[in-house]
């Protein structure tokens, strides 16, 4: 009896496609999603070309001809003081963008941190930091803004500044929301058995619950974002930005003091408009579809 | 609701209201800047009097106002002010206290609010409310869609959009301001049609600007309740779709939608405020507009602690309201 050499079977290579792949697929189920990444995207792109090839020195007063409409030369018009409004969104949109993810970032790390120590440790430390967040919950953050951005001298207005007053009084939202995940997450039993197979406390925390509330995280930073691109566009819509910048609400502020409808120079204030609907639109949109992927309970019925 | 609810409150508001203060007082004391020295370094330019008097001025000023005394003195007096509503002096409009000028700007500004929120807030509900009732007819459901998706604009963008677009473009309504240039103000119809020919595109603006937040939350409301016991019993009990959507779906989901609208006071008090100053409109936002353009500090701190006062309290009586609303509140 000969025997028969069974060749081995052939194995059906089931390969798990790379997370880029998996991520555009899951962009394909969420369109709102898709939709802001879009956006996002574009606009990041308009703001590096623009860098690359604008000369950003229009985007300050008298370095082009003054209040020009919009023509080949000049697309988005030039306003009252000469500035080139393309170069004054291209460096406007960096310095918003710059302002969002500074004090997004920085109000997201204070929320996570303070989160988490409220969360962890429980008891008076606890309950301090929830009494503080709710005492400043109801305080129209914007006003105690405007009273802080206020008091500061002019000369000391800048990009840095500004993102640092948002920062200031914007960590409540975080600290409540990762405050909660951590609450929720510290009943699980993961972390049980990490503890009981003594596993210190900051092994627990950066190694079995941070790593779970990444998407929690990330949603809360895009919001954070929202809110000091918000913030900051509010005052400097009310004059209190940086003036000699070409951030967008100081472009507004100042068409409105100059009566710009009244003198029919309306591409002033509706470029910086549509550009701030861009950049607010997509964050909002990110935002929801965040909200989808970290708490697919939520999903929306359609 | 019990007593000690109330209380707890009470103290809670009280709270609020003291560290607002706190911080509008401590925080233009680290500054470097100095007010008074400002104002009369400006008069002393144009005016014409000698450094030496102004620093008289100034110590004179200081005494007046009890600037010279230690800081907890000062702000122990500043807190009873605040308790009396006295915001102090306008340092541009000297004689006239901030709350007085607070007072003849406020009913302007009330007005505007008033009409918008409960505007905003009856249709976003309403739509939102419809738009997850898969009963209602497919497009009275889309009507809620171009407000959604108006969601992430803020009012004063809404504000510059409709400015140009109906103001600009169109010439329908003026392009801001109280009233009409060379109109006198009486007590006439004719002034009054113009006031409101004024209020109409600010007010939409700040609608606009709203609803679509009230559509989504009450939209998600609605999704939620749909699958409730009581509702699918309601139906085999076989009311009225018409008696279901009111006393069973919407009356339900609306509680929430009332909690939610005390904690989104303060934007919707920040952005009118905005939005007012934008137009150019009678009202405490182009009183702070003026105040913030004259480095009128009394003035934009008064400005700034009565509407978080205001805010404060306005959230507190919307919480009172909530147990008329909901009876398990009251019974518990």
């Amino acid at each position: 009896m000969s025997t028969v050499a069974l060749s081995p079977p052939v194995e059906k290579s089931i390969e798990r496609p790379g997370s880029l792949v998996l991520f555009l697929r899951y962009l394909r189920r969420n369109k709102g999603l898709a939709l802001g990444v879009i956006i996002l995207l574009a606009l990041v792109a308009f703001t590096v070309i623009g860098l690359l090839t604008v000369n950003t020195k229009n985007a300050y007063p008298l370095s082009v001809a003054l209040k020009k409409p919009p023509s080949w030369k000049y697309p988005f018009g030039t306003d009252f003081f000469g500035r080139d409004l393309l170069a004054a969104m291209v460096v406007g949109m960096w310095q918003t963008a710059f302002i969002g993810v500074l004090a997004g970032g920085l109000g997201t790390l204070i929320g996570v941190f303070l989160g988490f120590i409220s969360a962890y440790f429980g008891r008076w430390i606890d309950g301090s930091i929830r009494t503080i967040c709710q005492i400043l919950t109801p305080i129209p953050v914007l006003l105690i803004q405007v009273v802080i951005a206020g008091s500061l001298d002019k000369r000391d207005v800048t990009i840095v500044t500004m993102a640092l007053i948002v920062v200031l009084l914007a960590w409540m939202g975080p600290t409540l929301v990762i405050r909660a995940q951590v609450l929720t997450m510290k009943e699980r039993q993961f972390v049980a058995v990490a503890k009981l197979s003594g596993v210190s406390d900051l092994g627990i925390i950066f190694k079995e619950i941070l790593p779970c509330l990444l998407p929690f995280i990330a949603a809360a930073f895009v919001a954070q974002v929202f809110v000091a691109v918000f913030a900051s566009f509010y005052l400097a819509v009310l004059g209190l930005g940086p003036l000699r910048e070409p951030l967008l609400g100081n472009i507004i502020w100042a068409a409105q003091s100059q009566g710009a409808f009244f003198n029919g120079w309306w591409w002033w204030p509706i470029i910086p408009s549509i550009a701030m609907i861009l950049i607010l639109g997509s964050l909002a949109l990110i935002n929801m579809g965040l909200d989808e992927l970290a708490n697919p309970r939520v999903r929306r019925s359609e | 609701m019990t007593f000690k609810l109330v209380i707890r409150r009470l103290v809670f508001l009280v709270l609020v209201i003291w560290a607002a203060s706190t911080i509008v007082f401590f925080i233009p004391r680290l500054s470097s800047r100095n007010a008074l020295r400002e104002r009369f370094g400006e008069l002393a330019r144009t005016g014409g009097f000698s450094p030496e008097d102004l620093e008289k001025i100034i110590a004179n000023m200081n005494q007046q106002f009890g600037l010279d005394q230690p800081l907890l003195t000062q702000y122990w007096h500043y807190l009873g002010n605040i308790v009396r509503l006295d915001f102090g002096y306008s340092l541009y409009r000297y004689p006239s206290t901030v709350s007085d000028l607070i007072a003849q700007s406020l009913p302007w500004t009330i007005g505007l609010l008033l009409v918008t929120t409960i505007l905003s807030f009856v249709i976003g509900n309403l739509l939102g409310a419809i738009s997850a009732w898969p009963r209602a007819p497919g497009w009275l459901r889309g009507f809620a869609t171009p407000f959604i998706l108006l969601t992430g604009v803020p009012p004063v963008i809404m504000g510059i959009l409709l400015l140009f677009f109906i103001g600009f473009r169109l010439k329908w309504l003026p392009l801001g301001g109280a009233y009409s240039v060379g109109v006198v103000p009486t007590w006439t119809w004719v002034f009054f049609f113009d006031l409101m020919r004024h209020q109409i595109l600010p007010a939409l603006a700040l609608i606009f600007g709203s609803v679509g937040g009230w559509v989504l939350s009450m939209r998600g409301m609605g999704i939620t309740i749909q699958g409730e016991d009581y509702v699918n019993f309601a139906e085999h009990k076989g009311l009225t779709a018409g008696r279901i959507f009111r006393d069973y779906y919407v009356r339900n989901a609306m509680l929430p939608q009332v909690t939610g609208f005390a904690l989104a006071l303060g934007t919707v008090v920040t952005s009118a405020i905005i939005v007012e100053g934008l137009f150019g409109l009678p009202g405490i936002g182009t009183m702070l507009n003026l105040a913030i353009r004259s480095n009128d500090f009394p003035t934009i701190y008064g400005i700034v602690l009565f509407i978080t006062i205001a805010v404060a309290v306005l959230m507190t009586v919307v919480e009172f309201i909530l147990p008329l609303l909901d009876p398990r509140i009251r019974h518990s």
